[in-house]
Order: C-alpha cells, then sequence, then structure tokens
C-alpha cells in the first residue's frame, strides 16, 4: 500500500487498562526518544486494543522479535531504544516474570497467562491497530461479508450459525442460528437488528475490549446478521460509561462506510445496511432486551412482558433481533472459515471458546479467552497464576448480580452454560470475580442485593419490594442483629421473587444470596448465631482479638504491630490484648508465627 | 432549583436558549431523539434546569411529565448543579472485594461530601458507580475522562490535588 518498510514495529495497548496505568505518557515519551537518534521513520508505532493482561500494563510487543514488555514507564524508553532497537540486545528488567519460576519471559506466546487461551474473537485485540481498517482487513476482515453476500442465501448463513452452535454471549445461551431463524421467519417491510453493548455486569469488561480493539468486527458480524435476518438497519447500544469504545466504534462506522462496507448495494447486492451508535444513559436494566429497545425509542428503559419476542415485536415494533456484542464478534470467523473452526472446539452443549473477565484477589487480573469446557481450576490457577497475597481461595463469583459463588470443591466442573446452571451459578457475561479467605459470603450476598434493589426498575412488585426486602434482612445479619428465621424467611422471599417477577433481572436477583446459602451457609449462620464474621470483614461484628496464651510464644511481633498499644507481655510469655482498648484492626492476626491470635 | 438565571425578557430567553437551539438543529425532533438530545444539553448547561427541559418537550412535542419520567429514570442525568470535576467512584463487585468501600471514605472525608453530594465551592461532585469496565485494575476511580486504578486510600490526596488548582 505503499507503504514505507519498517525495520520494527511496537504494538502499544490502548485499551482503557493501559491507559489509566499510563500508556500514553510513555508512547510519548518513546516517540521523543525515536526522533532523538532519527529513528522515526524505521520504527512504525501501532496503538491496538486491550491484550487481556491488564494487570501487567502498560504493554508493548515489539516486533518482529515478539518480545513482550510489562509495566513500562516513561523513564524506560531510553534504555528501550538504546538497547533493544539499536544494540538488539533484550532488556531483561522489563520482561514478564513468571511468579512460580521467577524465570525472565521474553516471548508473549511463553507466558502462562496467554498459554491455555484460545483467542478466536480476541484474535485480533491487540494485534491490529484498532482505528485503521486496512488493518483488520489484511487480517481477513469483510472476507465474510463478501463471502455471505455474494456467495451464500440468507438461509444458508443462518444454516451455518446454526451449525456452528453458537449461543449467545450475553448470558442466557439462547442459540444465535435459531434466534436469527425466528427473526428471519417473520414477515416485516423494515427490520432491525441491535448490539447489545450495555455490559452493565460489574466485573465485566470484554465486550468493551471488543469495541475498542476490533470494532469492525461487530460491524461485520451485524452487517451478515442483517443479511441473514432481513434488516437494512442497525443499532449499536453503548453504555455511556464507555467514551473509548463509543469513539473507536464510530470512527470504524466512519471508515465502513468510506470503504463502501456500510451503506447502500454491499458489494454490489441489493443488500444495503446503515448503522448508527445509540449511547445509553446509565441503568442497568436497559441491558434486557425489551428495556434496551424501550431506551433507544426515547424512553423510559423498563421491560416489557414477552411474548411477544423482539423477533415479533420489536423496535418500534417491528421484527428485530437483538445480539451480545461477543457473540456477533463470533460471526465473521464462523461464515469465512465455516462452522466446524468453531464447533470443533468447546463442549457438547456449548461450542466454541468464551471470554472470562479474571478479577479479584487474583494474580493476573485480565480477559482470558478459554474453549468452553476448560475447568474453574485451569482458569484461576494456570492463567490467573492463582490467589494473590498468598491467600487462601474461597470462592468465585460468576455470573454478576444474576450469578452465583462457587465453592472450592467445584474448581473442577468443566465450565459451561448448562454445568454453570446446575451449581446455581450462570454464564452471565463471563465475569469471574476471585474471593479469598478475607472475603465474607454474607457481605459478597449483600453487596449483589443491593445492587439490583438500586437497579430494579419498579415496574412489578416483587423485584421492587422483593429486593428491598431481601437488602434488609441481609442488612441486618452483617450488622450482627440477625435473627432466627432470618435464613429461612430469606429462602422463601427468593423464591417468591424468581417465579414472578416481570423480567431477568427480578427472576435472577436472588441467585447471589441462594447460592452462598446453599455453599456458606455456615458463615450466614455464625452471624446470626455466634455474631460472628467468620472473614472478619464485617465491622459490626469484630468485637477485638484474643491470644490464645498457651501457644504464644512471646516472640512481641503482634505489640510491635499494635497501632493503638493495646497488646502487654514481655518477651517469652504470654501476651494478652486489652479488649477495652482494642480496635479490632486486626494488624496483629497475620504477625503472629505461631497463630495463636483470633477473634473474640 | 433549576430555574433559569435568565430573567425575564424575550431576549436574554433567547439567548439562554441558543445554545439548545442550535443542538436541536440536528435532530428530527422526534421522540427517539429525546435522550440525546438531553445528553447533549446536560454537556452544554452542566445540569439539566427546569427551564430546559421544559423547553425541551416543548420542541420535541411530549409533555412535560414523559421528558421528566425520562431523566429521573436514567441515572446519568441531573437536576441540580454539578462540580467542575466529577469524580466516579466504582463500587462494582471487582473494586469492592479489593476495598473500593475504603477508598471511598477517603474521598468523602476529604473533600467533606457524601456520595452524590457536590462541594460547596462547586469543584467536585461525588458519585459513586457500578463498574468502569477496569475491573483488572481494582479499585478504579475515574475523575472526568481519567482513570486511575490500583488505588488505596493513600493515594487519594494526591490525586485530589491535581484537580484541585
Ligand atoms: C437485567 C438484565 C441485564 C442484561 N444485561 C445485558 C448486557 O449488559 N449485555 C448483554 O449482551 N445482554 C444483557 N442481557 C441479556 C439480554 O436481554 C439479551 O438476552 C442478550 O443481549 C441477547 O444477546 P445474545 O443472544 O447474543 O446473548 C441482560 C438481561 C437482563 C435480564
Ligand atoms: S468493578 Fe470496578 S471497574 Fe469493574
Amino acid at each position: 500500500m505503499g507503504e514505507s518498510i519498517y525495520r520494527s514495529h511496537v504494538l502499544i495497548c490502548g485499551g482503557t487498562g493501559c491507559v489509566s496505568s499510563g500508556c500514553k505518557e510513555a508512547q510519548d515519551a518513546l516517540v521523543k526518544e525515536l526522533k532523538k537518534h532519527d529513528l522515526a521513520t524505521e520504527v512504525k508505532l501501532v496503538e491496538t486494543g486491550c491484550h487481556g493482561f491488564c494487570e501487567k500494563g502498560p504493554i508493548m510487543i515489539f516486533y518482529p522479535e515478539g518480545v513482550f514488555y510489562c509495566q513500562v514507564t516513561p523513564e524506560d524508553m531510553e534504555e528501550l531504544v538504546e538497547e533493544h532497537i539499536l544494540k538488539g540486545r533484550i532488556v531483561q528488567r522489563l520482561l514478564y516474570k513468571e511468579p512460580t519460576t521467577k524465570e525472565n519471559i521474553p516471548s508473549y506466546k511463553e507466558i502462562d497467562f496467554y498459554k491455555k487461551q484460545q483467542r478466536l474473537s480476541l484474535a485480533n485485540c491487540g494485534h491490529i491497530d484498532a482505528e485503521s481498517i486496512d488493518e483488520y482487513i489484511a487480517e481477513g476482515g469483510y472476507e465474510a461479508l463478501g463471502k455471505a453476500l455474494t456467495e451464500m442465501t440468507p438461509q444458508e448463513v443462518i444454516e451455518e450459525v446454526k451449525e456452528s452452535g453458537l449461543r449467545g454471549r450475553g448470558g442466557g445461551g439462547f442459540p444465535t442460528g435459531l434466534k436469527w431463524q425466528f427473526a428471519h421467519d417473520t414477515e416485516g417491510d423494515k427490520k432491525y437488528i441491535i448490539c447489545n453493548a450495555d455490559e452493565g455486569d460489574p466485573g465485566a469488561f470484554m465486550d468493551r475490549s471488543l469495541l475498542e480493539g476490533d470494532p469492525h468486527a461487530i460491524i461485520e458480524g451485524m452487517a451478515i446478521g442483517a443479511y441473514a435476518i432481513g434488516a437494512d438497519e442497525g443499532y449499536v447500544y453503548v453504555r455511556a460509561e464507555y467514551p473509548l469504545a463509543i469513539k473507536r466504534l464510530q470512527n470504524a462506522i466512519d471508515q465502513a462506510k468510506e470503504y463502501g462496507l456500510l451503506g447502500d448495494n454491499l458489494f454490489g447486492s441489493d443488500f444495503s445496511f446503515k448503522l448508527q451508535i445509540k449511547a445509553g444513559a446509565g441503568a442497568f436494566v436497559c441491558g434486557e432486551e425489551t428495556a434496551l429497545m424501550a431506551s433507544i425509542e426515547g424512553k423510559r428503559g423498563m421491560p416489557r412482558p414477552r411474548p411477544p419476542f423482539p423477533a415479533q415485536k420489536g423496535l418500534w415494533g417491528k421484527p428485530s433481533n437483538i445480539n451480545n456484542v461477543e457473540s456477533l464478534a463470533n460471526i465473521p470467523l464462523i461464515i469465512r472459515e465455516g462452522a466446524s473452526r468453531f464447533n470443533s472446539v468447546g463442549t457438547e452443549g456449548s461450542k466454541g471458546t468464551k471470554v472470562f473477565a479474571l478479577t479479584g484477589k487474583i494474580n493476573n487480573t485480565g480477559l482470558a479467552e478459554v474453549p468452553m469446557g476448560i475447568t474453574m481450576r485451569e482458569i484461576i490457577y494456570d492463567i490467573g497464576g492463582g490467589i494473590s497475597g498468598g491467600k487462601e481461595f474461597k470462592a468465585v463469583q460468576i455470573g454478576g448480580p444474576s450469578g452465583g459463588c462457587l465453592p472450592e470443591n467445584l474448581l473442577d466442573l468443566p465450565v459451561d452454560y448448562d454445568s454453570l446452571i446446575e451449581a446455581g451459578a450462570m454464564m452471565g457475561s463471563g465475569g469471574l470475580v476471585v474471593m479469598d479467605e478475607e472475603t465474607c459470603m454474607v457481605d459478597v450476598a449483600r453487596f449483589f442485593l443491593n445492587f439490583t434493589k438500586s437497579e430494579s426498575c419498579g415496574k412489578c412488585t416483587p423485584c421492587r419490594e422483593g429486593t428491598k426486602r431481601m437488602l434488609e434482612i441481609l442488612n441486618r445479619i452483617t450488622s450482627g442483629e440477625g435473627r432466627d428465621g432470618d435464613i429461612e424467611q430469606l429462602e422463601r422471599l427468593a423464591e417468591n421473587i424468581k417465579s414472578t417477577s416481570l423480567c431477568g433481572l427480578g427472576q435472577t436477583a436472588p441467585n447471589p444470596v441462594l447460592s452462598t446459602l446453599k455453599y456458606f451457609r455456615h458463615e450466614y449462620e455464625a452471624h446470626i448465631h455466634e455474631q460472628k464474621c467468620p472473614a472478619g470483614a464485617c465491622d459490626d461484628l469484630l468485637n477485638g482479638y484474643v491470644v490464645d496464651e498457651d501457644a504464644c510464644i512471646g516472640c512481641t511481633l503482634c505489640a510491635k504491630a499494635c497501632p493503638v498499644d493495646a497488646i502487654e507481655g514481655a518477651p517469652k510469655q504470654a501476651h494478652i490484648i486489652d479488649l477495652d482498648e482494642c480496635i479490632s484492626c486486626g494488624a496483629c492476626e497475620p504477625k503472629c508465627p505461631v497463630d495463636a491470635i483470633s477473634q473474640a | 432549583m433549576g430555574q433559569c438565571q435568565c430573567g425575564n425578557s424575550a431576549e436574554s430567553k433567547e439567548k439562554y436558549f441558543a445554545p439548545l437551539m442550535k443542538i436541536l438543529e440536528g435532530y428530527e425532533k422526534k421522540e427517539k431523539d429525546l435522550i440525546p438530545v438531553l445528553q447533549k444539553a446536560q454537556d452544554e448547561y452542566g445540569y439539566l434546569p427546569q427551564d430546559v427541559i421544559k423547553e425541551i418537550a416543548n420542541q420535541l412535542n411530549l409533555s412535560f411529565s414523559q421528558v421528566y419520567g425520562v431523566v429521573t429514570f436514567y441515572s446519568q442525568f441531573h437536576l441540580e448543579p454539578r462540580g467542575e470535576n466529577i469524580i466516579r467512584v466504582c463500587m462494582g463487585t471487582a473494586c469492592h472485594v479489593r476495598g473500593a468501600g475504603e477508598v471511598l471514605d477517603k474521598i468523602t472525608e476529604e473533600l467533606g461530601v457524601d456520595d452524590g453530594e457536590t462541594t460547596e465551592d462547586l469543584k467536585f461532585t461525588l458519585e459513586s458507580v457500578a463498574c468502569i469496565g477496569a475491573c483488572g485494575l481494582a479499585p478504579v476511580i475515574m475523575i472526568n475522562d481519567d482513570t486511575h486504578g490500583r488505588l488505596g486510600a493513600d493515594d487519594i490526596p494526591e490525586i485530589l490535588a491535581q484537580y484541585k488548582e
């Protein structure tokens, strides 16, 4: 394309994670250094989307060697230019260090975090310039759209997607091909296709990364879907909290228009498609499909009963099809390389890969795309690098406010849609929040109920009033005023809310409570009957700490750690904590080498 | 609260609404334009004064109550003046388990305002939000469009100082 030949390419992660870790400053410093050494025309900088390894940001990859540098700062740039680019020597201290072996790993393919991943939908994220349509096309982009429009009938496209076994990545897991079939079969002079990029589940950010890192894939997926169902207009509903995603997507839409990949008579066919962005305005319930459509129409985002389903009566009463970002991002691959490329990966009932957002008390936070059917243990320990701070694993929360917490003994469960439902959780959007021994499970349940209570739109009574009552009980329990019968009352309320709420928000809101009750009932009981929080997290239940005098070896470490001098005792003699002085800060407990200190 | 500060002369009213009229030019003035128009108007006026809401209802041919209903439904819209700097503290799951509560407490203490309030000098508005999608860096806050991650309560004074000038 008439571009000059560069001796090196430097890929700089420009995802939200790395931006806040300071990649812009590092990039500016690199530009300066390159200028200083007269290399500006020889080294090309490419700002990419998210590499997924946000924990180690800002990230830079130097090609042709493919060396992965992490946590770089502006001050490191001089060394990187002089050593790596000029002398061809790898800067060891900026490489990723494997936490277990302490080895420096130059190539990112060798890093444990990436080794077990299989990046199909994220293939371009972090590898191409997210603002360049040419780079997307060079990776095979828009080939699938061309193939669909020139070689396939809409029904053939639908068959291919059905054959792939793709199920909706927005949470419900409904087969995408079947959904397209319904929308295709409904008669209508006007149909819409909608991309759900509301990503409301706190703890999930894969949709954001896809939009920021590979926006053309979403556009291509939507155009193919529109062709399949017979729509000529599409909307992407993006949450307002994602300004960078909106900017990149708008840029991509403009480029696609310029290249004739959006607009009238695409690829010389009689298929026309136009696409626009709608920015959300801050309401979790707008992720629900009927509420989302009400919001696009300019109304309050309240769900309505289904049926009629969107495929029959959707946006402005017209047949509509709504898919999640990640679902759509898989479409180009399925059409380009065929259904078997996708369905050769995964389990019987859940094909392909899923992107998980690893967060919480885990060493490697970030995004990981793995084949369906992988175990939770592999995700958390092999990819995620285990629990941070050397603590004990307690639970992993999956599926956000609609999901549940899984305990240690379910870590070997193969992860797919159906196994998770059986275990009392759900795939949801794929947010995985890891919790350690210091996380109180009652508090986690209370946290989610507080979220769903404030996000309930108020239209139906079970959800509006029920979540409030459940939250009241949980507040009572975590503040030490739990009563006999509270657990049973929670269970009764939960069942009623689940079976009588209008939309998915209410129908799933009790799940975090039910799953913690199922696996961590003893923690509830300890709060209610013993006024104790086993995790030491609920402030109101902390009554100070005590020393087991028989175990104490008199090392004095606890007394030194106490900020209020509440611990007395001579060296080599048992120590005593004055409970009137103790502020329950917990500073002494981890210091004790013989575990003689515990909550009173 | 929320009355227009323009006095009542037709001329000053016209001046006050001029930016709104400019915004409306880009739209067909249908119901579907309501949310984007409210978003742009809020960017322009800093919040949504009552007179602006009324005028939008008027222009889009919707009832005031319908527009008001939409404004109060979405957490992004505000009926009161807001601070120059908007601090969004993430209270999402990932941030919650990594100590977002302490970060929020520290900001509350430093600024002397509670969640949802604005400082008297109109410098800062403090809000808690559920997830800004930077969970890998939890706990996270956003000040205006800047994201600050991997925070502890001790980092707060220094960060706030950058915005205090
Ligand atoms: C309360 C609630 C919130 C939801 N939030 C989202 C969301 O943020 N993103 C999403 O893709 N789907 C969300 N969904 C699911 C959508 O209603 C819908 O099923 C999905 O967008 C369909 O796309 P898919 O078939 O590709 O998964 C939500 C559902 C409910 C009930
Ligand atoms: S939970 Fe805080 S940024 Fe996602």
